[in-house]
């Protein structure tokens, strides 16, 4: 079976700064692929290129056989991103934002079930607040809500677990397994060792705009995982 | 290519040189300092018309095509034709101390050739400030697009505000009358200036070119 | 009619926090107080002169207080840190165009109706008769406005010198608008009569035609990444 996101040394550069080298990934449906890499490794840039924020100078990335560029308003429909930034508006209640982002998106939805979604994150109590008196860890569940609605097959999350409390946390977890298991395949980027690499099938080490290390989680425990990242992450520094 | 260019443009220069100053009449009034006119005019007809007009098929081209050359084609011929622009206006500026007894003065084509100066300073400026080249070829495409189809608006604007009550019938103002010779320099040196634009370019595009290659 | 419900939504969307924070409206109110003493102060008493000054002195006002609020079209998406979501959402990305630009006319209107007031108030106008065709003139010329200002506060939105760039580019490409509002404005406060600048409103219609066009094909070159 042909991978859902497909990466083929995948070069960018900004200016005079190479940021990526040859990057090559692939990423099936119901897999979840976790890419560590140190600050500036590269690991945002490749997902923005997938999210086709960004254009590569050289290679390609694929999204269900379609073009990160050429068909960059296709792999939208597919794909959701979820970045450093909240995309939340915060003047305005969750109800609203999630209306306006999907009717935006040219799917706009019924009041119950913008309410169910709020309900399946929990913030159906907190629907009528501005997002603004919302905790770091209530926007990130806000932004998944708009996910849910969305209803994408792919997800490519930068850091989704900083700033989380261990409750969020665990809720996050459950809710990117529960993702994997309908199908969805997930490129979620960290930098941590902790828990949520559970959540990943396999795993990827970027240095120097390079992937120096592709592997299945499965079996690998995590003091091993971070001995490996020593040796290939901070060896090319 | 480019040094056949060079060569025909000097031939070009040359030839309208010699048409300015040798072949065509001394004005009557003005005297000698009315042949400025031989590089006040071409160098704004080239300037408003011709670079502009290669700014907008360039820059309609870039977003069509995506294609680096042609955005250096764009840019290029923006840098080209600010240089022309000013030449006109010191030129201008030059011919209207001796005849009008002023630097300056807010007659049509001046008023025209340094609003379409200050756009185009407006499209180099935001050319520089952004770093990332594909946006900023890609901002500027949209720019130049603006900017060329202003052109003629900016064009009808100055001459009905400097013509004051009358709307009208002409599209610019001109020489009432104008001798045979003196028409046949003035063609020759646009002719020449046209080749000039078109070295420039060219000098300029290789010139980003190369820029663009050591960067990569 | 995705189009138009997603246009409407942007709309909607814009307005309900301008509504909760008054922030715009709010600091143009004040501005057209502050500049109409500006002009009294920097004029003089002399009430003819300033009658003559007139159509000048409208659209001067007109055209500062503009570029304050189209400035900030895409501010909200800034701070927010919603540019990206914008881009990322699939569909025709001029609806967003002309979401906001709705959004910047009817808050351009509703300073330029304020500052319509206070001119007859402080300078004591009569508009009676020619407020029809002035209407017709503010429109057209605050359209041609709006359709520009939109485009170029997209493109200068992330930029750090936004201040800067955006006047500079706007103004000399708003050189046509310009020059035929103040022209069309002084036929029509004269009692001359929109037919005496009938030629000026054509190239007004013509100006925010080709503006509009361009406006709506190129945002989307200038939104994407």
């Amino acid at each position: 079976m042909s991978p859902f996101i497909y990466v083929r040394d995948l070069g960018k550069r900004f200016g005079a700064l190479t940021v990526l080298d040859g990057v090559s990934l692939e990423v099936r449906a119901g897999e979840a692929l976790a890419l560590l890499g140190a600050n500036g490794a590269g690991k945002t840039t490749v997902l923005r290129v997938v999210a086709t924020l960004l254009r590569p100078s050289r290679g390609r990335a694929t999204v269900a056989g379609l073009d990160c560029v050429k068909e960059a308003e296709q792999v939208r429909r597919l794909v959701a991103y979820v970045g450093h930034g909240s995309h939340l508006y915060e003047d305005l209640t969750a109800r609203e934002n999630l209306k306006f982002w999907m009717t935006l998106a040219d799917a706009p939805v019924a009041d119950d079930a913008i309410q169910g979604a709020l309900a399946a994150v929990d913030l159906d109590r907190a629907e009528g607040e501005r997002v603004r008196r919302f905790s770091a860890g209530m926007k990130r569940r806000l932004s998944l809500a708009r996910l849910l609605l969305v209803r994408p097959r792919g997800l490519l999350l930068d850091e989704p677990f900083a700033s989380l409390d261990q409750a969020a946390k665990k809720w996050l977890a459950e809710h990117l397994l529960a993702f994997k298991a309908a199908g969805g395949a997930i490129v979620m980027s960290t930098h941590s060792f902790g828990r949520e690499l559970d959540v990943a099938d396999r795993v990827a080490i970027l240095a120097e705009g390079r992937v120096v290390l592709d592997t299945a989680r499965a079996g690998l425990a995590a003091d091993e995982l971070q001995r490996l990242y020593a040796l290939h992450a901070e060896a090319e520094a | 290519m480019v040094r056949i260019l060079g060569w025909l443009t000097l031939l070009a220069l040359g030839a309208g040189l010699v048409m300015a100053f040798g072949v065509a009449p001394r004005e009557v009034t003005q005297g000698n300092v009315q042949r400025i006119m031989y590089l006040h005019v071409p160098s704004a007809i080239i300037g408003e018309y011709l670079a502009f007009g290669i700014l907008l098929l360039a820059s309609i081209g870039y977003l069509a095509t995506r294609s680096e050359a042609v955005d250096r084609v764009a840019h290029a011929s923006a840098e080209v034709g600010v240089l022309f622009l000013a030449i006109t206006i010191v030129s201008g500026s030059i011919w209207g101390k001796p005849t009008w007894g002023t630097w300056w003065t807010w007659d049509a084509r001046l008023t025209t050739v340094t609003i379409l100066f200050v756009i185009g300073l407006g499209y180099l400026l935001l050319r520089g400030m952004i770093e990332d080249a594909e946006r900023a070829a890609r901002y500027a495409a949209v720019v130049g697009i603006v900017a060329a189809l202003n052109v003629p608006l900016v064009h009808f604007s100055v001459y009905w505000w400097r013509t004051l009550h009358q709307p009208p019938s002409l599209l610019k103002p001109g020489p009432a009358s104008v001798s045979l010779s003196l028409l046949v320099a003035l063609l020759i040196n646009i002719a020449a200036f046209a080749i000039l634009y078109a070295y420039f370019v060219a000098k300029r595009v290789n010139l980003l070119r190369r820029e663009a290659e050591t960067l990569a | 009619m995705s189009f138009a419900r997603r246009a409407l939504i942007v709309f909607w969307k814009d307005a309900l926090v301008e509504r909760r924070t008054k922030e715009a409206l709010n600091a143009l109110v004040f501005f057209s107080l502050v500049l109409l003493f500006v002009f009294q102060f920097a004029l003089g008493p002399d009430r003819e002169r300033l009658v003559a000054l007139l159509p000048g002195l409208l659209w001067l006002g007109f055209v500062l207080s503009g570029m304050l609020a189209l400035g900030r079209s895409f501010l909200i998406e800034r701070e927010n840190d919603c540019w990206e979501a914008l881009l990322l959402a699939p569909g025709d990305k001029s609806a967003i165009y002309a979401g906001k630009l709705a959004g910047n006319l009817a808050l351009m209107f509703t300073v330029e109706a304020l500052l319509l007031v206070l001119f007859t108030v402080f300078f004591n106008l009569d508009l009676t008769g020619v407020l029809p065709a002035l209407l017709v003139v503010v429109v057209l010329g605050t359209v041609g406005l709006a359709t520009l200002g939109t485009l170029f506060a997209a493109m200068t939105a992330d930029l750090r010198a936004r201040e800067l760039l955006f006047p500079v580019l706007l103004l000399p490409l708003e050189v046509p608008v310009l020059l035929g509002t103040v022209k069309a404005t002084e036929a029509v406060l004269s009692g001359e009569g929109l037919a005496a600048a009938s030629h000026w409103l054509a190239l007004l219609s013509a100006a925010d035609a080709v503006f509009v066009v361009v406006g709506f094909l190129t945002f989307e070159f200038v939104i994407e990444g």
